[in-house]
Protein backbone atom coordinates (compact mmCIF):
# COMPACT_ATOMS: atom_id res chain seq x y z
CA UNK A 1 0.00 0.00 0.00
CA UNK A 2 0.98 3.61 -0.82
CA UNK A 3 2.97 5.22 2.09
CA UNK A 4 1.04 8.69 3.26
CA UNK A 5 1.91 11.70 1.10
CA UNK A 6 2.75 14.64 3.47
CA UNK A 7 0.69 17.57 3.44
CA UNK A 8 1.43 21.11 5.25
CA UNK A 9 -1.12 23.93 5.15
CA UNK A 10 -0.94 27.19 6.43
CA UNK A 11 -3.11 30.22 6.10
CA UNK A 12 -1.65 33.46 6.22
CA UNK A 13 -4.44 36.51 5.72
CA UNK A 14 -6.59 34.73 4.02
CA UNK A 15 -4.66 32.66 1.84
CA UNK A 16 -4.10 29.05 2.52
CA UNK A 17 -0.74 27.97 1.22
CA UNK A 18 -1.24 23.82 0.62
CA UNK A 19 2.09 21.75 0.34
CA UNK A 20 1.91 18.30 -0.59
CA UNK A 21 4.97 15.53 -0.54
CA UNK A 22 4.14 12.16 -2.30
CA UNK A 23 5.93 8.87 -2.31
CA UNK A 24 5.67 7.60 -5.17
CA UNK A 25 8.05 6.05 -7.82
CA UNK A 26 7.05 7.84 -10.81
CA UNK A 27 8.46 5.66 -13.03
CA UNK A 28 8.58 6.88 -16.90
CA UNK A 29 8.64 3.22 -18.04
CA UNK A 30 12.15 4.33 -20.11
CA UNK A 31 14.68 2.81 -16.98
CA UNK A 32 15.83 -0.51 -16.85
CA UNK A 33 16.55 -2.58 -13.96
CA UNK A 34 19.83 -4.00 -12.75
CA UNK A 35 19.11 -7.13 -14.84
CA UNK A 36 18.35 -5.17 -18.12
CA UNK A 37 14.75 -5.41 -18.22
CA UNK A 38 12.39 -2.35 -18.85
CA UNK A 39 10.52 -1.34 -15.48
CA UNK A 40 7.59 -1.04 -16.53
CA UNK A 41 5.27 2.75 -16.36
CA UNK A 42 4.08 3.78 -12.92
CA UNK A 43 3.43 7.32 -12.14
CA UNK A 44 0.40 9.01 -10.71
CA UNK A 45 -2.75 9.42 -13.17
CA UNK A 46 -4.86 11.98 -11.81
CA UNK A 47 -4.89 14.18 -8.91
CA UNK A 48 -7.32 15.87 -6.59
CA UNK A 49 -7.17 18.67 -4.00
CA UNK A 50 -10.63 19.07 -1.98
CA UNK A 51 -10.71 22.38 0.17
CA UNK A 52 -13.76 22.02 2.67
CA UNK A 53 -15.29 18.95 0.63
CA UNK A 54 -14.97 21.56 -2.61
CA UNK A 55 -12.79 20.30 -5.05
CA UNK A 56 -10.34 23.41 -6.37
CA UNK A 57 -7.84 21.53 -8.01
CA UNK A 58 -7.63 18.39 -10.38
CA UNK A 59 -4.66 17.61 -12.63
CA UNK A 60 -3.78 15.13 -15.01
CA UNK A 61 -0.32 14.28 -14.33
CA UNK A 62 2.09 12.06 -16.51
CA UNK A 63 5.22 10.26 -16.37
CA UNK A 64 6.83 13.58 -16.78
CA UNK A 65 6.58 14.24 -13.33
CA UNK A 66 9.66 13.55 -10.69
CA UNK A 67 10.08 10.52 -8.10
CA UNK A 68 8.30 12.05 -5.13
CA UNK A 69 6.84 15.30 -6.36
CA UNK A 70 5.78 18.34 -4.40
CA UNK A 71 3.52 20.57 -5.35
CA UNK A 72 1.68 23.53 -4.25
CA UNK A 73 -1.87 25.03 -4.22
CA UNK A 74 -2.80 28.36 -2.95
CA UNK A 75 -7.17 28.92 -1.55
CA UNK A 76 -8.22 32.14 -1.05
CA UNK A 77 -10.88 32.95 1.62
CA UNK A 78 -9.29 30.63 4.14
CA UNK A 79 -9.14 30.08 7.90
CA UNK A 80 -7.55 28.07 10.24
CA UNK A 81 -9.13 24.72 11.25
CA UNK A 82 -10.75 24.07 7.43
CA UNK A 83 -10.20 20.88 5.96
CA UNK A 84 -7.48 19.80 3.14
CA UNK A 85 -7.87 16.47 1.02
CA UNK A 86 -5.70 15.34 -1.67
CA UNK A 87 -6.63 11.91 -3.06
CA UNK A 88 -4.33 10.56 -5.97
CA UNK A 89 -4.82 7.75 -8.64
CA UNK A 90 -2.35 5.94 -10.39
CA UNK A 91 -1.96 4.20 -13.70
CA UNK A 92 -1.88 0.77 -11.75
CA UNK A 93 -5.26 1.93 -10.07
CA UNK A 94 -3.43 2.18 -6.37
CA UNK A 95 -4.61 4.93 -4.91
CA UNK A 96 -4.46 6.96 -1.61
CA UNK A 97 -6.09 10.05 0.37
CA UNK A 98 -4.70 11.54 3.29
CA UNK A 99 -6.43 14.85 5.20
CA UNK A 100 -5.02 17.67 6.76
CA UNK A 101 -6.45 20.27 9.17
CA UNK A 102 -5.11 24.13 8.00
CA UNK A 103 -2.52 25.53 10.69
CA UNK A 104 -2.46 29.52 11.42
CA UNK A 105 0.23 30.58 10.22
CA UNK B 1 34.47 0.53 -10.16
CA UNK B 2 33.23 2.75 -13.19
CA UNK B 3 29.68 4.29 -12.51
CA UNK B 4 27.20 1.82 -13.92
CA UNK B 5 23.79 3.54 -14.35
CA UNK B 6 21.74 0.84 -15.42
CA UNK B 7 22.69 -0.91 -11.93
CA UNK B 8 21.19 2.11 -10.49
CA UNK B 9 23.80 2.01 -7.50
CA UNK B 10 24.55 5.86 -9.18
CA UNK B 11 20.89 6.38 -10.46
CA UNK B 12 20.62 8.81 -13.14
CA UNK B 13 19.80 12.52 -11.78
CA UNK B 14 16.31 12.73 -12.18
CA UNK B 15 15.64 15.61 -10.14
CA UNK B 16 15.45 17.96 -13.12
CA UNK B 17 11.25 18.35 -12.88
CA UNK B 18 11.52 18.45 -9.58
CA UNK B 19 13.59 21.59 -9.51
CA UNK B 20 11.72 22.90 -12.54
CA UNK B 21 8.58 22.74 -10.32
CA UNK B 22 10.05 24.28 -7.61
CA UNK B 23 11.71 26.91 -9.75
CA UNK B 24 7.47 27.54 -10.82
CA UNK B 25 6.57 27.84 -7.31
CA UNK B 26 9.49 30.09 -6.55
CA UNK B 27 8.13 32.64 -9.29
CA UNK B 28 4.72 32.39 -7.91
CA UNK B 29 5.80 33.22 -4.38
CA UNK B 30 7.66 35.88 -5.41
CA UNK B 31 4.80 37.06 -7.50
CA UNK B 32 2.31 36.58 -4.44
CA UNK B 33 4.03 38.28 -1.73
CA UNK B 34 7.34 40.49 -1.02
CA UNK B 35 7.72 38.93 1.98
CA UNK B 36 8.84 35.80 0.51
CA UNK B 37 11.07 37.44 -1.24
CA UNK B 38 12.93 39.12 1.54
CA UNK B 39 13.44 35.65 2.84
CA UNK B 40 14.39 33.74 0.01
CA UNK B 41 16.40 36.68 -1.61
CA UNK B 42 18.46 37.44 2.03
CA UNK B 43 19.46 33.64 1.65
CA UNK B 44 20.52 34.32 -1.68
CA UNK B 45 23.26 36.34 -0.84
CA UNK B 46 26.10 34.27 0.43
CA UNK B 47 28.39 35.27 3.29
CA UNK B 48 30.86 36.89 1.21
CA UNK B 49 28.51 39.67 -0.71
CA UNK B 50 28.62 37.13 -4.07
CA UNK B 51 24.86 36.17 -5.23
CA UNK B 52 24.15 32.45 -5.16
CA UNK B 53 21.79 31.36 -7.51
CA UNK B 54 21.16 28.25 -5.93
CA UNK B 55 19.71 29.51 -2.62
CA UNK B 56 16.35 30.06 -3.88
CA UNK B 57 16.11 26.61 -4.41
CA UNK B 58 18.05 25.15 -2.19
CA UNK B 59 15.15 26.55 0.53
CA UNK B 60 12.36 25.92 -0.99
CA UNK B 61 13.60 22.31 -1.35
CA UNK B 62 14.63 22.15 2.72
CA UNK B 63 11.18 23.54 3.44
CA UNK B 64 9.89 20.30 1.55
CA UNK B 65 12.22 17.80 2.29
CA UNK B 66 11.41 14.97 0.42
CA UNK B 67 13.57 13.07 3.32
CA UNK B 68 10.42 13.46 5.72
CA UNK B 69 9.48 10.80 3.82
CA UNK B 70 12.11 8.49 4.94
CA UNK B 71 11.59 9.61 8.51
CA UNK B 72 7.87 8.79 8.47
CA UNK B 73 8.83 5.06 6.84
CA UNK B 74 11.39 4.78 9.30
CA UNK B 75 9.33 5.07 12.39
CA UNK B 76 6.82 2.58 10.86
CA UNK B 77 9.79 0.11 10.55
CA UNK B 78 10.98 0.72 13.63
CA UNK B 79 7.97 -0.01 15.76
CA UNK B 80 6.97 -2.44 13.55
CA UNK B 81 7.73 -6.21 14.23
CA UNK B 82 9.89 -7.78 12.30
CA UNK B 83 12.35 -10.05 11.01
CA UNK B 84 12.63 -13.93 12.08
CA UNK B 85 12.13 -13.26 15.79
CA UNK B 86 9.20 -10.65 14.94
CA UNK B 87 10.50 -7.77 17.26
CA UNK B 88 10.82 -4.22 16.88
CA UNK B 89 13.43 -2.19 17.73
CA UNK B 90 12.08 -0.64 20.36
CA UNK B 91 14.58 -2.10 22.70
CA UNK B 92 17.67 -1.30 20.57
CA UNK B 93 20.37 0.79 22.82
CA UNK B 94 21.90 3.43 21.05
CA UNK B 95 23.72 4.27 24.11
CA UNK B 96 21.31 5.98 26.40
CA UNK B 97 19.54 3.06 27.35
CA UNK B 98 16.96 0.59 25.25
CA UNK B 99 14.55 2.87 22.84
CA UNK B 100 16.17 6.16 24.02
CA UNK B 101 16.34 7.86 20.74
CA UNK B 102 16.19 12.01 21.75
CA UNK B 103 19.67 13.10 22.38
CA UNK B 104 21.26 9.37 21.37
CA UNK B 105 22.73 10.51 17.77
CA UNK B 106 24.71 13.48 18.58
CA UNK B 107 26.65 11.24 20.70
CA UNK B 108 27.38 8.84 17.75
CA UNK B 109 29.67 7.35 17.21
CA UNK B 110 30.27 5.90 21.16
CA UNK B 111 32.09 2.72 22.40
CA UNK B 112 29.18 0.24 23.39
CA UNK B 113 30.19 -2.20 26.18
CA UNK B 114 27.71 -5.43 25.01
CA UNK B 115 29.68 -4.95 20.97
CA UNK B 116 32.89 -4.45 22.73
CA UNK B 117 32.96 -2.02 19.75
CA UNK B 118 33.20 1.95 18.99
CA UNK B 119 30.03 2.32 16.87
CA UNK B 120 28.04 4.57 14.51
CA UNK B 121 24.53 5.05 13.47
CA UNK B 122 24.11 2.51 11.10
CA UNK B 123 26.43 0.29 12.65
CA UNK B 124 24.40 0.17 15.58
CA UNK B 125 21.27 -0.46 13.87
CA UNK B 126 22.88 -2.81 11.90
CA UNK B 127 23.87 -4.98 15.10
CA UNK B 128 20.23 -4.19 16.39
CA UNK B 129 18.56 -5.77 13.59
CA UNK B 130 20.93 -8.62 13.87
CA UNK B 131 20.62 -8.69 17.59
CA UNK B 132 16.94 -8.21 18.54
CA UNK B 133 15.56 -8.99 14.94
CA UNK B 134 17.28 -12.17 13.95
CA UNK B 135 18.46 -10.90 10.75
CA UNK B 136 21.14 -12.20 8.55
CA UNK B 137 24.16 -9.52 8.78
CA UNK B 138 24.92 -10.65 5.41
CA UNK B 139 21.41 -9.44 4.18
CA UNK B 140 21.36 -6.14 5.94
CA UNK B 141 24.74 -5.38 4.63
CA UNK B 142 23.83 -5.55 0.78
CA UNK B 143 20.80 -3.95 1.22
CA UNK B 144 22.11 -0.91 3.04
CA UNK B 145 22.19 1.91 -0.01
CA UNK B 146 19.43 1.90 -1.56
CA UNK B 147 19.16 1.78 -5.54
CA UNK B 148 15.86 2.66 -7.83
CA UNK B 149 15.00 -0.87 -7.40
CA UNK B 150 14.67 -1.61 -3.99
CA UNK B 151 14.38 0.51 -0.76
CA UNK B 152 16.62 0.45 2.49
CA UNK B 153 15.70 -0.07 5.38
CA UNK B 154 18.55 1.33 7.02
CA UNK B 155 18.31 4.60 5.21
CA UNK B 156 14.70 5.14 6.80
CA UNK B 157 16.03 3.75 10.24
CA UNK B 158 18.57 5.90 10.38
CA UNK B 159 16.86 8.65 9.14
CA UNK B 160 14.07 8.42 11.88
CA UNK B 161 16.62 8.01 14.17
CA UNK B 162 18.81 10.64 13.60
CA UNK B 163 15.86 13.45 13.30
CA UNK B 164 14.78 12.62 17.09
CA UNK B 165 17.72 14.26 17.86
CA UNK B 166 16.74 17.56 15.45
CA UNK B 167 17.79 21.11 17.43
CA UNK B 168 20.49 19.39 19.45
CA UNK B 169 24.20 19.80 19.30
CA UNK B 170 26.36 17.25 17.92
CA UNK B 171 28.90 16.21 21.08
CA UNK B 172 30.82 12.98 20.27
CA UNK B 173 32.95 12.40 23.88
CA UNK B 174 36.46 10.62 23.85
CA UNK B 175 35.85 9.16 27.23
CA UNK B 176 36.54 5.54 26.38
CA UNK B 177 39.93 4.47 25.28
CA UNK B 178 38.45 2.72 22.50
CA UNK B 179 36.68 6.02 20.92
CA UNK B 180 40.44 8.16 21.49
CA UNK B 181 41.66 4.96 19.48
CA UNK B 182 38.75 5.45 16.70
CA UNK B 183 39.16 9.38 16.42
CA UNK B 184 43.16 8.98 15.87
CA UNK B 185 42.70 6.76 13.24
CA UNK B 186 40.20 8.78 11.50
CA UNK B 187 42.34 11.80 11.76
CA UNK B 188 45.23 9.55 10.25
CA UNK B 189 43.06 8.20 7.49
CA UNK B 190 41.99 11.24 6.67
CA UNK B 191 45.28 12.96 6.15
CA UNK B 192 46.67 9.71 4.51
CA UNK B 193 47.23 9.75 0.63
CA UNK B 194 46.33 6.13 -0.88
CA UNK B 195 45.37 4.45 -3.62
CA UNK B 196 46.20 4.76 -7.46
CA UNK B 197 45.69 8.73 -7.48
CA UNK B 198 47.64 9.41 -4.02
CA UNK B 199 44.05 10.92 -2.75
CA UNK B 200 43.45 11.61 0.82
CA UNK B 201 39.95 12.98 2.15
CA UNK B 202 42.45 16.32 2.95
CA UNK B 203 43.53 16.78 -0.69
CA UNK B 204 40.12 18.06 -1.78
CA UNK B 205 38.66 19.38 1.92
CA UNK B 206 41.71 20.86 3.21
CA UNK B 207 41.18 24.01 1.26
CA UNK B 208 39.03 26.83 0.55
CA UNK B 209 36.87 27.50 -3.44
CA UNK B 210 37.89 24.08 -4.00
CA UNK B 211 35.52 22.10 -6.76
CA UNK B 212 34.53 18.80 -7.92
CA UNK B 213 32.78 19.92 -11.43
CA UNK B 214 30.82 22.78 -10.41
CA UNK B 215 30.01 21.52 -6.53
CA UNK B 216 31.42 23.50 -4.06
CA UNK B 217 33.84 21.26 -1.40
CA UNK B 218 33.51 22.15 1.94
CA UNK B 219 37.08 22.77 4.12
CA UNK B 220 36.86 20.05 6.68
CA UNK B 221 39.61 21.79 8.30
CA UNK B 222 37.23 24.85 8.94
CA UNK B 223 35.17 24.01 12.01
CA UNK B 224 32.40 26.07 10.97
CA UNK B 225 32.04 24.24 7.61
CA UNK B 226 32.78 20.65 9.35
CA UNK B 227 29.44 21.39 11.06
CA UNK B 228 27.57 22.68 8.34
CA UNK B 229 28.66 18.71 6.88
CA UNK B 230 27.62 17.01 10.24
CA UNK B 231 24.50 18.45 11.37
CA UNK B 232 23.25 17.03 7.87
CA UNK B 233 23.89 13.49 7.63
CA UNK B 234 21.87 11.25 6.95
CA UNK B 235 20.85 13.63 3.81
CA UNK B 236 18.10 13.60 1.18
CA UNK B 237 20.32 13.51 -2.63
CA UNK B 238 18.43 15.29 -5.42
CA UNK B 239 20.63 13.71 -7.63
CA UNK B 240 20.00 10.08 -6.56
CA UNK B 241 16.34 10.42 -5.35
CA UNK B 242 17.14 8.75 -2.15
CA UNK B 243 18.35 9.41 1.49
CA UNK B 244 21.61 8.29 1.91
CA UNK B 245 23.35 8.46 5.33
CA UNK B 246 27.29 8.78 6.35
CA UNK B 247 28.05 5.32 5.73
CA UNK B 248 27.43 5.73 1.96
CA UNK B 249 28.39 9.75 2.19
CA UNK B 250 32.40 7.76 2.91
CA UNK B 251 31.68 4.54 0.24
CA UNK B 252 31.80 7.62 -2.42
CA UNK B 253 34.30 9.72 -1.02
CA UNK B 254 36.15 6.69 -1.52
CA UNK B 255 35.04 5.23 -4.80
CA UNK B 256 35.84 9.01 -6.40
CA UNK B 257 39.38 8.39 -4.65
CA UNK B 258 39.55 5.17 -6.40
CA UNK B 259 40.20 3.48 -3.30
CA UNK B 260 38.49 -0.72 -2.73
CA UNK B 261 35.11 -0.44 -1.88
CA UNK B 262 34.46 0.79 1.80
CA UNK B 263 33.00 -2.14 3.06
CA UNK B 264 29.52 -0.94 5.35
CA UNK B 265 29.76 -0.61 8.63
CA UNK B 266 33.62 -1.44 8.67
CA UNK B 267 36.05 -0.13 11.14
CA UNK B 268 37.56 2.67 8.59
CA UNK B 269 34.49 3.81 8.32
CA UNK B 270 33.31 4.61 11.84
CA UNK B 271 37.09 5.92 12.78
CA UNK B 272 36.43 8.46 9.91
CA UNK B 273 32.75 9.30 10.84
CA UNK B 274 34.62 9.43 14.54
CA UNK B 275 37.16 11.84 13.48
CA UNK B 276 34.70 13.88 11.63
CA UNK B 277 31.78 13.96 13.80
CA UNK B 278 34.07 15.34 16.85
CA UNK B 279 35.39 17.22 14.76
CA UNK B 280 32.29 19.15 13.94
CA UNK B 281 31.16 19.33 17.86
CA UNK B 282 28.35 21.60 18.35
CA UNK B 283 26.54 21.53 14.80
CA UNK B 284 23.11 21.77 15.39
CA UNK B 285 21.31 18.24 14.05
CA UNK B 286 18.80 18.67 11.51
CA UNK B 287 18.39 15.62 9.75
CA UNK B 288 17.84 14.71 7.10
CA UNK B 289 19.53 17.28 5.81
CA UNK B 290 19.17 18.73 1.72
CA UNK B 291 22.38 17.74 -0.37
CA UNK B 292 22.76 17.92 -4.31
Amino acid sequence: MAEPMKIRATVKGDVADIRVLIAHPMETGQRRDAKGELVPQHFIQSIVVTYNGKTVYTGQWSQAVSRNPVFAVRVRGAKAGDKVSVTWVDNKGDRRTDEKTVDAA
Amino acid sequence: MRPDFKSSRHPRPRSLLRIRALRAVAQRARAATTVACAVACGAALAQDGKVDPLAVGRQLLAEDNPGELWVQRGEKLFHAKRGPRQVSLEQCDFGLGPGKLTGAFPRLPRYFPDTGKVQDLESRLLTCMVELQGYARADIVKGAFSTLDHDSDMEALASFVASRSNGMSMNVQLDHEKEREMYKAGEYLFHRRSGPTDFACVTCHGDEGKRIRLQELPNMTDRKQIQAVVSGWPAYRGTQSTVRTMQHRLYDCNWQMRLPDLDFASDMSIALTTYLNYSGNGAVIQAPGVRR
